[in-house]
């Protein structure tokens, strides 16, 4: 019975690999599409990012339970699940993106830069340089979000440490500021050197503004420029009963992309997008009545998408992987809703967007759904009960997709196999 | 006379009860229309957003005079709990009167699987000259 154990376990073990590459992790994909769980229950894993060589950073919301906030990820044998994870920091954050050997990561204040050696390991745990410090960050959408163009700049998302710009944040009956003094330091996107030490906001630039939170943004190497997921407004409902029933907030305001240029304004807090009048529609908060337009310098959304679902990542797919309608088109990682609550709640899946040369080329889809763990077609009610959230999306050197998730901690591996 | 004393304390019990669920009604009714959207429905909350308030050790807690203050006054600092962060902005209800308050107190604190004691108009009173 003794030497049962070890084959016990080993039986067990491949019990396990069987129904982990069978049920797909527990996501539905598109036919031909398969996923792995690279990794799980590593810490609240909010954005990602992988090198050349396959290693992933993960950076943690908060450090997990070892004390780690950017974790490394390899897959050494190559079976699709990572098998050497170790991490450092200690600082929590959003926002982790990798050029060759620089590492950049996020606190929620600051952006660092870490040297990565052949090996993809890290050289300076304890000593990365400071990029910039000392963005505004007062709890309310403070995480920082980044991405890089080709020039060596260094995009960065600052949140708007309010839900409309009221005199009072989220008071029923509290006007809104004119013009909203937040707009000088966040709700916007800033540009930095990626190079130059020690930056403050000075050393930016303000590149867009009227941007009420991004956490997802990514470079397009087609067109060129910056794209974001704005996280639209809540509570219509709650502050504005005569104007918005509890049906009318859950599908109000939609959830918006934007291209930018230097300069460009997406509207935030004057305005918002009403996804069924296809209209700029005037905040209440500054005299709105769910009809009367604004914003008539500000931009109209790329694509935009159902309320509330809240898109943490962003990823144009320029792997030759997958098949050619997914190439360089968007993928969006929604988190999932909490603001449609009386009623179920949305998201909790990763989208896709058809592009070509640059602008969309066709309707967003669910690419990848199931991560709530809850059965098909059920909606979440429990938000503190769905098992993953996907946050993150990153492009492995092998043109696989993965998906981070926060709630639970995983990292899902989705491939494409002919 | 003993007849007289049953019919007596059968209504007054009547009325202690119906106005005990009184309470928990109205209480039930105040937590849809203003706690709801960001508490939810199963008073779970949003992770890292909106603090649960289903097991959160301070709403079962013994604090009174703390709930009634972030009730009346809202709360706009991240705040810890059960292990957890929570960082969205809880709106201030200056509005509700002391009556209100208690209801809904009691309401969330015998909830979901909260077993805590309701909380008393004097409660709520004697919580305001607290400070």
């Amino acid at each position: 019975m003794k030497n049962l154990k070890p084959i016990f376990f080993f039986a067990v073990v491949l019990l396990a690999l069987n129904l982990n590459a069978q049920n797909n992790a527990g996501l539905k994909l598109p036919e031909g599409f398969k996923a792995t769980l690279f990794a799980d229950t590593i810490g609240s894993a909010r954005h990602i990012a992988i090198t050349k060589s396959g290693v992933v950073f993960a950076k943690l919301m908060y450090p997990n339970k070892a004390g780690k906030s950017i974790i490394r990820l390899e897959d050494v044998n190559k079976d699709g699940v990572a098998d050497k994870i170790n991490g450092w920091a200690n600082y929590g954050g959003t926002g982790i993106v990798v050029k060759g050997k620089d590492l950049y990561a996020t606190s929620d204040n600051d952006v660092y830069l870490y040297q990565l050696n052949d090996k993809d390991e890290v050289v300076n745990p304890l000593s990365p340089k400071t990029i910039v410090k000392g963005l505004i960050a007062k709890n309310q959408h403070a995480s920082k979000s980044i991405t890089l163009d080709g020039d060596n700049n260094v995009y960065v998302n600052i949140g708007a440490y309010s839900n409309a710009c009221q005199e009072k944040d989220r008071t029923p009956g509290s006007k809104g500021m004119m013009p909203c003094p937040i707009l000088d330091s966040a709700g916007g996107i800033w540009k930095f050197s990626g190079t130059k030490e020690n930056q403050v906001y000075g050393d930016g630039k303000r590149y867009a503004t009227g941007l009420r939170n991004v956490v997802g943004l990514d470079w397009n190497t087609q067109s060129n420029s910056l794209f974001v997921m704005q996280h639209g407004r809540d509570q219509l409902n709650s502050f504005y009963p005569t104007l918005y029933n509890d049906a009318q907030n859950a599908e109000l305001p939609a959830e918006t992309m934007y291209e930018l240029h230097e300069g460009d304004n997406a509207g935030w807090p004057y305005v918002y997008f009403d996804p069924y009048q296809k209209k700029k529609i005037l905040a209440p908060e500054y005299g709105g009545d769910g009809k009367k337009e604004g914003g008539e310098n500000a931009l109209n959304p790329t694509v935009f998408f159902p309320a509330h679902m809240a898109p943490n990542g962003l990823l144009f797919y320029t792997g030759d992987q997958f098949p050619a309608k997914y190439k360089n088109g968007a993928f969006i990682a929604f988190h999932g809703s909490w603001n449609r609550a009386p009623l179920p709640q949305e998201g909790y899946f990763v989208a896709f967007v058809p592009f070509k040369d640059g602008k969309p080329n066709g309707e967003w889809e669910i690419f990848a759904n199931g991560f709530s763990g809850l059965a098909e077609g059920e909606k979440v009610t429990n938000v503190r009960k769905v098992k993953s959230r996907p946050c993150g999306l990153a492009q492995g050197p092998d043109g696989s997709l993965y998906v981070s998730d926060d709630a639970r901690g995983s990292i899902f591996k989705i491939s494409y196999a002919k | 006379m003993a007849k007289q004393l049953t019919i007596l304390f059968s209504t007054l019990l009547f009325f202690t009860i119906s106005a005990n669920a009184q309470d928990l009604v109205k209480g039930k009714k105040i937590y849809e229309t203003r706690c709801l959207a960001c508490h939810q429905a199963d008073g779970g909350g949003v992770p890292n957003m909106n603090a649960p308030l289903d097991g959160s050790s301070n709403l079962v807690g013994n604090n009174i005079a703390r709930l009634v203050k972030i009730i009346r006054g809202g709360y706009s600092e991240k705040i810890a709990l059960d292990g957890y962060y929570y960082n969205n902005v809880m709106t201030a209800n200056p509005d509700l009167k002391d009556e209100d308050i208690a209801n809904v107190l009691s309401y969330v604190r015998t909830s979901w699987s909260n077993k805590a004691s309701k909380v008393t108009l004097a409660q709520v009173q004697a919580a305001k000259n607290k400070k």
